[in-house]
């Protein structure tokens, strides 16, 4: 849409804007800022509701630790795969973007295998508030890594599709997606040391 | 007031000013001002620019302002006079409408519950949360800090669009066989979550939650470009110590409503899993027509604290706007500086802070534990000091100041005194002791819709008043503005004031009847003449629909740039200014906003460098 031309146009903003960071990033990392208060949200609540009793114990799925080594190392491919963009290597930009992209569906696929496992062990939903935490705070988490193979999936669309040439725009279209990219998995490794510290 | 005359040559003029100073972006050499108004659904549909996205703000938040006026009108005439038949609003209302055989119409029990939450929920989240903020945030962020647009036109558009879906699902709510959601706007577990609890919690509150969670979104994209436009695409010169006080008062609102509404997000997602999956984060041992339900070991308190973790910063989300306006109106009408604008700046700070650790003071009587609540009652109070900082800084801003009465300094000047009457109720509620009696009460009541609601109402006048001659390069009706206001001003206080008295007597609020109170018989006669008190001040917003209108066509037309002889930026643009706001160059600042009868020269716009013989400057 032209309003992203606009605010993707180098020359426009190189003259009107006052920080070296770029609007649309700035936008970004404030808007990452309001995810981050949802999850303290939901963390506090957890917390102040397992001081008041009445809490289930038991041990999280192996599953969900794996996972956090797939989504990390999809974050590290999907980085990688930014610096094959900068030096236009665009071959090798190709194929990190798909590996980084996989890794991610991986991700949302074992996850669902790790809420099985939950249930199998005898923490199905509906059981106790501390089981449903654990499956809210990693539904919630996985919705958002969704939102964010949506983007990939654009990114890997256009460069399978187009002939990839490294534009400013287009630079800074990947930059966002692999901040938010990074974000999520950030957001795991924070979830998956608390969930386990605050058994 | 005049200590020394400058003799120097007369003030260029701003358009002069901004050719010789200003820069040059090449702005206009895209072309793509052009895109923004090739045809009528993207110039006034699907705009993308901020002074057309205010505009469709503001008239939606005034169609929502009416329907939820409405309502209470509806609830105030069934509290005021029982005994009187609602007949005749049976052709809209239909079923929640009962006529018994002496052909009396009464008003269902349930409706009025419905009633109530509705009125509340508009006005709260769709008037004076989206209405005001979205729409002077957006007209005047860009204008005031010489900025072309927001940082995204594009998020700004959906934030619009966003604001009018959900609209839309509450609206739709309304027709609901079992009526919309009827459990009061803080939707508490369990009436929340259950979706047999009563008739509107069932599809009633599934299109709530849906519609709020859309209208977070709206406010959330609209925040994160405001935050972002103020930071990053501030023009030459413009300081953060240079913005003139809306744009500070915006931009901690933004600041606000980011940190807080996530937060009402992940309480509403809980909520949603309760009421959807099953899960008990809230709900507990519940008989519901004598069976137990199998919800065990939630905690209704929990949904409590992340709800007035939002709730309490959500007020300050609605009166910080108009803290804003209020301040520029204020001192643009006396012809001062604003007194101590760094006070005000540091106060509206200070109070955003305070707003993150008072909220338990909306639940000392839910069983919070009196030791804690003593925290939050000293914290309360304190935001007694900034507030006290700004009432003191306005009251001084007026103080030997060459007033101009119009209807927007009427506004900000009613502002003030509304913002007293109902910050100093605050100061009682505040006491967690006073709270064992107050609470619950029409005291309550009459406490925030002076102090938020008819405050931040007047606040929002007061703007429009001020800047709808750069929204539609037209004056709004002055006789009928005047009008407006001393119909609002006096007829605010007497729905409201007699409250005070209800309150103290230990009235409940949201009952349908108090017919059966025998203490409370003798309230019939103010009860009374509060409804009509409500019904003639609806009358006079009335008076400022039709002017608004009106005005938009038919109103008196602006024929210079700068009105009003202020120093803001916004004046400095074409009257009617095209998408990038100035049709060159972008302004460079070169003084603060507030150089009003400065070294006897009236006003000094923002555009003018230091003049020889100048005392300091800011």
């Amino acid at each position: 849409m032209s309003a992203i031309e606009t605010t993707l146009d180098p020359r426009m903003e190189a003259l009107s804007r006052r920080s070296r960071l770029h609007p649309l990033k700035m936008l970004m990392y404030i808007g990452l800022g309001s995810l981050v208060m949802m999850f303290v949200a939901l963390t506090s609540a957890y917390i102040v509701r397992r001081a008041s009793g009445n809490w289930l114990e038991f041990s999280i799925p192996t599953i969900f630790y794996v996972n956090t080594l797939v989504i990390v190392v999809s974050s590290l491919t999907l980085h990688a795969a930014y610096g094959a963009f900068k030096r236009e290597a665009m071959g090798v930009y190709k194929g990190l973007l798909l590996v980084s992209f996989l890794l991610g569906i991986a991700f949302v696929v074992l996850q669902f295998m790790g809420w099985q496992d939950l249930a199998a062990q005898g923490v199905p939903l509906k059981i106790n508030p501390s089981g449903d935490f654990i499956y809210a705070i990693s539904w919630l988490h996985a919705l958002h890594v969704v939102g964010g193979l949506a983007a990939l999936f654009v990114t890997v669309l256009v460069a399978y599709i187009r002939r990839i040439r490294k534009t400013p725009a287009r630079q800074l279209r990947l930059e966002l997606t692999m901040i938010y990219w990074h974000f999520v998995d950030i957001l795991w490794i924070y979830l998956i040391i608390f969930l386990s510290l605050q058994r | 007031m005049a200590t020394a005359v400058l003799t120097t040559a007369p003030l260029k003029r701003d358009d002069a000013l901004i050719e010789e100073f200003g820069y040059d972006d090449h702005f206009h050499d895209h072309h793509h001002g052009d895109k923004y108004r090739s045809n009528f659904v993207s110039h006034y549909v699907f705009s993308m620019d901020h002074k057309m996205i205010a505009k469709q703000f503001l008239i939606t938040g005034m169609v929502w302002a009416v329907i939820g006026a409405l309502m209470s009108l509806v609830f105030r005439m069934q509290l005021g006079f029982p005994e009187e038949s609602l007949a005749w609003i049976k052709p809209v209302l239909g079923k929640w409408i009962t006529v018994n055989s002496d052909g009396i119409g009464t008003l269902q029990p349930d409706f009025y519950y419905a009633l109530v939450t509705m009125h509340g929920t508009i006005l709260v989240f769709f008037v004076l949360t989206a209405g005001l903020s979205g729409t002077f945030s957006n007209l005047l962020i860009p204008l005031m800090i010489g900025a072309r647009d927001m940082a995204s036109p594009l998020l700004n558009m959906l934030s619009y669009w966003f604001f009018f879906v959900s609209g839309t699902i509450m609206f739709a709510s309304l027709f609901l066989s079992t009526g919309p959601f009827a459990g009061g706007w803080v939707a508490y577990p369990p009436l929340s979550a259950l979706p047999q609890a009563m008739d509107g919690s069932g599809a009633g509150m599934t299109l709530w939650t849906i519609s709020l969670v859309l209208l977070v979104v709206s406010l959330l994209l609209g925040g994160i470009n405001y935050i972002t436009t103020v930071l990053n695409l501030r023009t030459k010169g413009m300081s953060m110590w240079r913005l003139p006080l809306p744009i500070w008062a915006f931009f901690v609102t933004a600041i606000l409503g980011l940190l807080s509404f996530p937060v009402l997000t992940s309480a509403f997602f809980l909520l949603m899993l309760d009421r959807g999956v099953g899960t008990s984060f809230y709900l507990s041992d519940i008989y519901i027509g004598g069976a137990a339900l199998d919800h065990v070991g939630g905690s209704p308190i929990l949904y409590q604290h992340l709800f007035w973790f939002l709730g309490h910063p959500e007020v300050y989300i609605i009166i910080l706007p108009a803290f804003g306006i209020v301040s520029e109106v204020l001192s643009v009408n006396s012809r001062k500086p604003i007194f101590g604008y760094q006070a005000m700046v540091f106060s509206i700070l200070a109070i955003a802070f305070l707003a993150f650790i008072v909220w338990a003071h909306h639940m000392f009587m839910s069983g919070v534990n009196p030791f804690i609540a003593n925290f939050f009652v000293i914290f309360t109070l304190i935001i007694a000091v900034p507030s006290a900082v700004k009432v003191f800084n306005w009251i001084a801003t007026l103080y030997g100041g060459n007033i101009r009465f119009n209807p927007a300094s009427l506004f900000a000047i009613g502002f003030v005194s509304m913002f007293i009457s109902g910050g100093l109720t605050g100061i009682w509620l505040g006491n967690s002791a006073l709270d064992i009696q107050l609470h619950d009460t029409y005291f309550v009541v009459a406490h925030f819709h002076i102090v938020m609601g008819v405050a931040a109402f007047f606040g929002m006048f007061a703007g429009i008043y001020h800047w709808f001659p750069k929204m539609y390069g037209r004056f709004m009706n002055k006789t009928l503005g005047n009008l407006h206001f001393w119909g609002t001003m006096i007829g605010a206080y007497c729905v409201f004031w007699p409250m005070h008295y209800l309150g103290m007597a230990g009235v409940p609020r949201r009952y349908y009847s108090f017919d059966n109170f025998q203490a409370f018989g003798h309230f019939d006669g103010m009860n009374k003449f509060i409804t009509i008190a409500a019904i003639l001040t609806f009358g006079f917003q009335m008076l400022f629909v039709i002017n608004y209108f009106y005005s938009i066509w038919k109103g008196k037309k602006v024929t210079e740039r700068n009105p009003y002889q202020a120093n803001t930026l916004e004046w400095t643009t074409p009257i009617l200014p095209g998408h990038g706001n100035w049709p060159g160059k972008l302004p460079t600042v070169q003084r603060w906003a507030y150089d009003y009868s400065k070294d006897g020269i009236d006003h000094l716009s923002q555009l003018q460098p230091p003049l020889e013989e100048e005392s300091a400057a800011h």
